[in-house]
């Protein structure tokens, strides 16, 4: 089959387009938890705050270029299909890869890899494990534990998060994703072409890790908040 | 025995080609008269060409290009790891880009003059005229030559010449080099012009007809043992420094292609002319596989020194203060101190440890009468002086790879401890002879790089080595050849044409032989032992009753060799014992034929010092009266003699003159 | 120096290999790695047995022909840039153990024992690794000036000896590092530039055919280099593919 391909066409599918495919998706992704963490924070202000938040969200952007509650659904589709590229690219990429590869030394010494690098993979599954399990847990609320299905979002987050295993669980879940964005971010910047030199390198590098304390931070105040007592009804 | 009982004289050798009218006309001419082949008829013919480095890779490419069918061979995993690849200092070129008086003539006449009168003029002038032209070809390929802020070619002085002509790629010229040939080379492999053989070795030539035809090789990864046959033949196989054991030459360096075509007809010219480069990594010990060459740009700024006194040898040398120490070469040499050429700094460094003054970690050695002693072996080579005055960062802007390198490998600190350094075998200016179109005495048998003997005389001139490889191989052979593949296409050789089989067959035996002696000792065990011998003898100085001596060594320890070696293993394989054993079964030969060479020129020029032909001052003495020719031997049959055929040097563009270094 | 060794012994491509453990000693802290190995050898040949296969030539960190996995590093050196051949025993203490493997791979398949195949590294030359200039076709060298700082970067990518560490140490048994050596060192020179986008597109496919596994910008690669080919190159070989998408060179 390959050779029949153009050399153009054999670029197009090769392994740097997938990763670059990743890169962008993956930003993507990164651009939405940071604004999945702002909207977060917004529990600090109150129910008012928040519900209005979660509203404008579901119902009011763009509008009237768009109906009402339209853009919800462009703004899932545009994230379902990152998630999709990403995972795709993902498995299409490791599979490729663990299958050529060698077949591991006795002993084996790394000299610059992290953890989160080398864990991208199973870190990668972990964390679409979670991203299932929110969503049937918020968005579907099929899984509800600690509140009613009918209950508003400020309700949701603050029943949830009073039950001290749920912040556990989340702060841990929230360490396997940042450590998944910090070489993330790092390895889409890169691939993308960013890292230009020994200092671009070192800024990249400095700036994945802020953005995974970042997103680690805000996300697990508001539930941390909340176990504390600090926010309430 | 003298001298004369080791050989016999044969008729005398005219190159032929090379075009009667001047000089400078006479590669024009060459090129004119040499005859052509048309395009279309070029993809049926075809050409062998053994060896990837920049003669052989270059050809191989060019020729591609051109549309032959070339196939070409190299022991190494891939074309781009060929011995080429360790030069280091430049390569020289007449572009007179700095306006400093440079020219094709002047080139010539340092080469010339750098070689002591021994080289064919004809070829050398050729060298310095197509010199230019490398430099354009490898910078279009992209070879990335050291540069100024304007962005063009920054150029050096090298090797004591006047001018700077010497285009460098920071310490790896050679790699750079390379890695353009190779490149070019992949790219007429992917155009399937060149059909690539790694880790193949040639172990025979098949000569049909007197026509050199094609070659056997032995696969190096399964022990298959095959012919291959086409309409020429070209060996780059590069040099035989390897016969010293010790040498800055790659592991895998050695003389088999030569001496295989050698013992087909091909005469071997000029054997003796060793260079011994003074600026290398001393020997540690019984178990060193090879010598490191250090840039000889050390001596720029380093001074050279022995204790006075033998008993202070083995003090450290910070504690030896100032008027216990022997500048030997400012001493004896005021007006070029530690910059004399090459061979002079490497005799007197053998001479200040032959005297006992050596320094460094004391080493098992044999003397000239065979007993085993104990010899400190190397000089100091001291910066302390260019510390103090140019400071340590300006030293470190200059040679710090070199330091670093250095400490690398000996664990020492330059800055600190004054480097220690000895002559090693390094280049080796004889090889096959060859007429003014390459082609050797086999007819269709061409020898381009080092593997030829034509360019150097009896020294070579820094950063000439990889000049002439590229020049051989860019742009002479390809121009050349031709003149021969006018005649061809040449009938077709089946499998089982009688001289096919008798060349594979005869390699499977020797292969066999060397399998099935099952003795008790390894190959290196041999190859070390007749190391020693010829760098005792046959190394910086020889004598008569020394070379004579080691003649009979060599017969002895090959006879040795051809009842006691243990080679392991089988060929069915990947059997690196065996490729071993192979090349230094040749080497015993090729030894003895660079000690009776040494002896008959009874003469010191260049690389090859006979203690016999020095001034009273102790200098070299050449004999252009009696020596002012080419050795070129011709193999005389299994324990036979060799034939000596001479080829006279005339000089017409060049005046002879003795050299002078005082 | 006494020392013991545990080494990959596999009888040939297809064979299943295993670590042999050897005692050697007389090891002087002088010696260079490959020297050991040699002394090994002599020693398993004065006992009639197979002396271990390892490729070796220039042995002065030059040729890219040597290289094995040492005590789990490629080349065996921590934060130090050298070859096999130019790692000396002064760095092992006396009575150590030293694992000795070869590069592993899929594209790099066993040969015997320490020995691999790296042929693939030619053919992804062979894609395009060069600038298309056929000999005595060249203008003059200083036709074209080459901007210093470019051409240094150039050069520091073109100091890549092939010997395929990156390869060995890369969990992914990626050769990013070797591809995007070559395509930077030709796309930083004015010469490199008529090919610059076919050929980032012909060598990643290329590489990408030969079986070495995706980058994952982990960086063991350039930490094991010899000769420190950074990182970024493999960035800038992925900018370049980028662009070369949107041009027609290759359709």
């Amino acid at each position: 089959m390959a050779n029949i391909l153009t050399t153009h066409q054999r670029a197009v599918r090769s392994s740097v387009v997938k990763k670059v495919i990743m890169a962008v998706t993956g930003i993507i992704m990164i651009g939405f938890l940071l604004m999945h963490m702002y909207g977060n924070l917004k529990m600090f202000q109150g129910p008012e705050s928040f519900d209005g938040y979660a509203h404008w969200l579901k119902g009011d952007i763009l509008y009237p270029i768009v109906p009402k509650g339209v853009f919800i659904w462009i703004f899932r589709f545009g994230l379902t299909a990152s998630v999709i590229l990403h995972i795709w690219a993902a498995v299409s990429l490791s599979r490729n890869t663990l299958k050529v590869r060698g077949s591991g030394y006795q002993k084996f010494r790394p000299q610059a890899q992290t953890y989160s690098a080398r864990t991208m993979r199973w870190g990668g599954v972990i964390v679409a494990g979670f991203i299932i399990f929110h969503l049937l847990q918020f968005t579907v609320k099929v899984i509800t534990p600690g509140f009613d299905p009918n209950a508003g979002p400020f309700e949701m987050f603050l029943l949830t998060f009073q039950q001290w295993w749920m912040v556990v669980l989340y702060a841990v879940l929230m360490v396997v994703i940042c450590m998944h964005v910090r070489h993330g971010f790092w390895s889409a910047f890169v691939t993308l072409g960013a890292n230009s030199s020994p200092r671009s390198g070192k800024i990249l590098n400095w700036l994945g890790i802020g953005v995974a304390v970042a997103l680690f931070i805000g996300f697990m105040l508001p539930p941390v908040a909340v176990l504390l007592g600090w926010i309430t009804n | 025995m003298t001298p004369a009982d080791f050989y016999t004289e044969g008729v005398d050798l005219v190159d032929t080609k090379a075009p009667d009218v001047e000089i400078s006309k006479m590669w024009e001419t060459r090129k004119f008269q040499a005859r052509l082949v048309n395009p279309a008829n070029r993809r049926k013919l075809s050409v062998i060409i053994v060896g990837t480095g920049l003669a052989g890779g270059a050809a191989a490419a060019t020729l591609g290009e051109a549309g032959y069918n070339v196939l070409n061979f190299c022991y190494q995993d891939s074309p781009r790891r060929a011995h080429s690849i360790a030069a280091q200092g430049g390569i020289n070129a007449a572009k007179n880009y700095r306006n400093d008086g440079d020219s094709t003539y002047r080139l010539f006449y340092d080469t010339v003059k750098g070689g002591d009168y021994r080289a064919r003029e004809t070829n050398v002038y050729r060298l310095a005229e197509v010199s230019a032209n490398i430099i354009d070809q490898c910078v279009a390929q992209g070879v990335p030559f050291a540069r100024e802020y304007g962005g063009l070619l920054d150029t050096r002085s090298f090797g004591g010449v006047q001018v700077q002509r010497t285009f460098y790629a920071r310490g790896q010229t050679g790699q750079q080099l390379l890695i353009g040939v190779y490149q070019q080379l992949e790219r007429q492999v992917a155009a399937g012009t060149v059909k690539m053989h790694t880790r193949h070795e040639m172990v025979e030539l098949i000569v049909v007809d007197g026509r050199a035809r094609g070659i056997v090789t032995r696969n190096m990864v399964n022990g298959k043992v095959e012919a291959w046959t086409a309409d020429a033949v070209v060996l780059a196989t590069g040099g035989y420094g390897n016969v010293f054991f010790l040498s800055t030459n790659a592991m895998g360096c050695n003389v088999t292609a030569t001496w295989r075509a050698h013992r087909k007809g091909a005469h071997f010219a000029n054997p003796c002319y060793t260079q011994i480069h003074p600026t290398c990594i001393p020997v540690h010990g019984e178990t060193q596989s090879k010598l490191t060459l250090m840039s000889e740009s050390l001596r720029n700024d380093g001074r050279i020194w022995v204790p006075k006194r033998a008993e202070d040898c083995a003090k450290d040398p910070r504690e030896i203060p100032e008027e216990d120490r022997d500048y030997y070469l400012e001493r004896i040499y005021p007006s070029f101190g530690n910059l004399v050429p090459r061979d002079i700094a490497s005799r007197q460094a053998k001479n200040m440890c032959d005297e006992g003054r050596g320094v460094g970690p004391a080493v098992r050695e044999l003397d000239p009468d065979g007993n085993e002693k104990l010899v400190r072996r190397g000089v100091y080579l001291d910066f302390a002086d260019a510390i103090e005055r140019l400071g340590q960062s300006a030293v470190a802007g200059k040679y710090g790879n070199l330091f670093d390198m250095y400490q690398q490998i000996t664990g020492e600190n330059p800055y600190e401890v004054p480097m220690r350094i000895y002559p090693a075998v390094h280049y080796t200016m004889g090889g096959l002879w060859v007429d003014y179109d390459l082609q050797s005495s086999i007819t269709g048998m061409y020898v381009c790089g080092e593997a030829n003997f034509s360019d150097h005389g009896a020294n070579r001139l820094g950063a000439s080595a990889l000049m002439q490889g590229l020049a051989d191989g860019y742009f002479v052979l390809p121009n050349t050849i031709n003149d021969y593949l006018a005649d061809a296409p040449f009938e077709k050789l089946a499998d089982d044409h009688p001289d096919v089989v008798e060349a594979v067959t005869s390699a499977k035996a020797r292969i066999d032989k060397l399998l099935s002696i099952q003795g008790t000792r390894s190959v290196d065990s041999f190859h070390k032992e007749l190391g020693h011998i010829m760098w005792e003898y046959c190394g910086m100085e020889r004598t008569e009753a020394g070379l004579i001596k080691a003649i009979g060594l060599i017969r002895e320890l090959k006879e040795e060799y051809w009842s006691n070696v243990r080679v392991t293993g089988v060929n069915e394989d990947f059997n690196q014992a065996l490729e071993r054993a192979g090349r230094v079964a040749d080497f015993f030969e090729l030894g003895e034929l660079m000690c009776i060479d040494a002896l008959h020129r009874r003469e010191s020029c260049g690389g090859h010092f006979r203690a016999e032909s020095q001034t009273q001052d102790g200098e070299a003495l050449r004999h252009d009266d009696e020596f002012l020719y080419v050795g070129a031997w011709e193999w005389g049959g299994e324990g036979s003699k060799p034939i000596l055929h001479r080829e006279p040097l005339n000089y017409k563009a060049i005046e002879l003159k003795q050299r002078s270094y005082k | 120096m006494k020392l013991k060794l545990r080494i990959w012994r596999q009888a040939g491509p297809n064979a299943t290999g295993r670590m042999v453990d050897y005692d050697i000693d007389g090891v002087s802290e002088d010696m260079s790695f490959l020297e050991m190995l040699d002394l090994l050898n002599e020693n398993l040949t004065e006992a009639n047995q197979e002396p271990v296969a390892f490729d070796h030539d220039c042995r002065e960190g030059i040729c890219g022909m040597c290289g094995v996995v040492i005590n789990g590093v490629a080349h065996g050196a921590d934060k130090m840039r050298t070859t096999t051949c130019q790692l000396h025993m002064r760095s092992f203490e006396d009575g150590a153990t030293i694992e000795i493997e070869p590069w592993q791979a899929g594209a790099f398949p066993v040969l015997k024992d320490l020995a691999v195949d790296r042929t693939a590294f030619d053919r992804i030359i062979q894609a395009g690794g060069f600038i298309s200039s056929n000999t005595g076709s060249a203008p003059d060298a200083h036709a074209t000036p080459a901007p210093k700082l470019e051409a240094d970067v150039a050069f520091d990518n073109a100091t890549c000896i092939g010997c395929g560490a990156c390869v060995a140490a890369c969990p992914n048994s990626s050769a990013m590092l070797f591809t995007s050596a070559k395509i930077q060192h030709l796309a930083l020179l004015p010469q490199g530039q008529p090919e610059r986008y076919s050929r980032v597109k012909s060598m990643v496919a290329q590489h990408d055919a030969e079986g070495f596994g995706n980058c994952t910008n982990i960086g063991e690669c350039a930490a094991v280099c010899p000769k420190g080919i950074p990182l970024e190159s493999i960035s800038q070989l992925n900018k370049d593919l980028v662009k070369s998408l949107f041009m027609k060179d290759g359709k």
